[in-house]
């Protein structure tokens, strides 16, 4: 298929007509109004939500969306001729295109329903990573993984006695292209890479990286969990192997998420686990798998989960991905300026290609006491090692505090956090 | 500051946690014990010189939060001289009084100085790190070799 299934998406900034527009305050109020959880006080304060690059918040869309197939459609799909179970097979076979459609890929063979981002890479690392990789091998990754994308190659490692390279990180929390480049070697059978980094916000150079590993013939994995909610995804203008990322971070419900991955790879793979739904016919003597995507896909899925996905992705689409990658651009700068210019304040993280998140530690307040003081304004943040211990490691801190942002944040929400640091510094001046 | 966050980051606490006191590593520790919180990477390494079944000497060092540093640092205060079990019987009291188990805000006299913690007991997220070093402690008087950590404990 060559058509642009989703005008909305390929409004590029080249085109006059398809610049995107910064979402006018009257707009981002409407936005807002999307969002019933935002409208809620939190000890007695209006809840300023900048904890999203942990979940992001449910518009009613997806809420209602789910409501709906319980009360209307709930049934096992792909298995009954019943007027329910037609629905709600459909609704899911509905859901596994709009995929397809955000993500540009070329089949809904090519996107897996799993749990989340984490599940996706476990899935390439057991079944792709088990059969290419052996003693000797090399697995790629970069400085900046979350441990979703570093623990299931240990774990391969071990078990294949392989060796886990680790491509470095600089000052500013920007891959080192030149040390990534070095380390493909003719031991290295996989490269998995992060797009955006949780912890920092690092947009990686991933065409180049992709590029580079396909050089050498390596098949590349991106952990796209940051990623996806903040602006346009291309697989086919990536080119890239897999893709993962979960449902929850881009305003769907937890507990789904998805796989992309190339045709010719998955259909080569051996299946990850076995069951129902991912045969297509079994005797004692020997099974036969289902095709693409369903033999990756063992038992009921989350029927619900994915039509929610589904619903969150269609109101990504209607408000447009550029835009709100704008939208966001344009609250990333301006947090950065206020925060970055308190006194006291260190970001964490200060990349030239950075989206979603600012990480920071304020000087003689621990990230943990921030937390707590700005959650008694109302304010949630996320404070810790973000799943990314060997990040904090490089920068030398045992934690940060991260404010992360999502379409329905405004300046407002930065002006909080500043007045909160503000406040939490007299504390412990 | 409202009245919770007054009560949680009361002075003495503050002032503890600016300058802990036995933060040292004592050159005749004869145990010790690592701590770590893996929710938020809080660290604390418990060092004691026992005399018999008496604390002679105790000190932490490590990496946390104001309410872990303070916490560490008024346990050693608390300890010194104490015996082993007098040691678990104050963790014992102070696990309840930083949980808001009622009866012992009733005893908190008994904890002295540290009642000064019930103010975590509003604070449910911060309870582990009220309890860190108190964890560690126990760990470094049982001889422990493998670091404790919050999140594989018993509840006390």
């Amino acid at each position: 298929m060559t058509t642009l299934a989703n005008p909305v998406k390929f409004s590029t900034a080249g085109s006059a007509k398809g610049a995107a527009q910064t979402i006018n305050p009257l707009d981002l109020k409407k936005i807002r109004a999307d969002f019933p959880i935002l409208a809620q006080r939190v000890h007695g304060r209006k809840l300023v939500y900048l904890d999203n690059a942990a979940t992001s918040q449910k518009p009613r869309a997806v809420i209602d969306a789910i409501v709906r197939y319980y009360e209307q459609d709930n049934a096992n799909i792909h298995r009954g001729v019943h007027a329910l179970s037609v629905r709600a097979t459909e609704a899911h076979d509905g859901a596994r295109e709009t995929v397809r459609q955000f993500l540009n890929a070329g089949s809904t063979k090519e996107i897996v329903f799993v749990r989340g981002a984490t599940e996706a890479i476990n899935l390439v690392a057991q079944s792709y990573g088990r059969e290419h990789v052996g003693a000797g091998d090399e697995v790629l990754i970069t400085a900046m993984e979350h441990h979703s994308n570093i623990v299931p190659w240990q774990i391969l490692c071990e078990e294949k006695c392989a060796r886990l390279k680790v491509a470095p990180i600089d000052d500013r929390g920007q891959l080192r292209l030149d040390e990534f480049a070095r380390l493909i070697g003719p031991r290295t059978k996989i490269v998995a890479v992060t797009h955006v980094s949780n912890a920092l916000g690092t947009v990686n150079p991933l065409r180049e990286m992709i590029e580079l590993a396909h050089e050498q013939g390596v098949p590349v994995i991106v952990d796209g969990a940051q990623a996806v909610p903040h602006f346009a995804v291309d697989v086919r203008a990536l080119d890239c192997d897999f893709y993962a990322f979960s449902g929850h971070k881009v305003y769907g419900p937890t507990g789904i998420g998805v796989l992309y991955g190339k045709a010719a790879l998955l259909d080569a793979m051996p299946p990850y686990q076995g069951g129902g739904d991912m045969i297509s016919s079994v005797t004692f003597e020997k099974t036969t798998y289902n095709s693409l995507p369903h033999k990756f896909e063992a038992g009921t899925p989350d029927i619900a989960g994915a039509i929610a996905l589904g619903a969150a992705l269609d109101y990504v689409s209607e408000l447009g991905i550029d835009n709100i990658a704008a939208h966001e651009r344009e609250l990333l700068d301006y947090a950065t300026e206020k925060v970055g210019s308190l006194p006291g304040v260190r970001l964490i993280g200060t990349a030239d290609e950075r989206v979603g998140a600012l990480s920071f530690v304020v000087d003689s307040v621990h990230p943990h006491d921030l937390g707590t003081i700005l959650d008694r304004e109302g304010i949630a943040i996320r404070t810790g090692h973000h799943c990314a211990q060997p990040v904090m490691d490089r920068f030398g801190v045992p934690a940060t505090a991260r404010a992360s942002f999502a379409i329905y944040n405004c300046r407002e929400d930065v002006d909080a956090l500043v007045n909160g640091i503000r406040a939490a510094r007299e504390v412990f001046a | 500051m409202t009245a919770d966050l007054g009560e949680l980051y009361q002075e003495v606490i503050l002032e503890h946690s600016k300058a802990p006191r036995n933060y040292r590593k004592p050159a005749d520790a004869n145990q010790e014990a690592e701590g770590y919180n893996p929710l938020c990477g809080d660290r604390c390494t418990v060092y004691i010189n026992m005399d018999g079944n008496a604390i002679r000497d105790i000190a932490f060092q490590g990496s946390g939060c104001a309410i872990s540093r303070a916490s560490a640092s008024m346990m050693t205060q608390m300890l010194k001289g104490k015996t082993k079990e007098e040691a678990a019987e104050l963790f014992e009291q102070f696990h309840r009084l930083v949980t808001g188990e009622k009866e012992s805000v009733e005893k908190a006299s008994e904890l002295g100085k540290l009642a000064v913690f019930s103010g975590v007991s509003k604070f449910p997220a911060r309870v582990k790190c009220a309890t860190l070093a108190w964890h560690t402690l126990q760990s470094a008087l049982e001889g422990k070799k493998e670091p404790v950590s919050t999140e594989t404990e018993s509840s006390s």
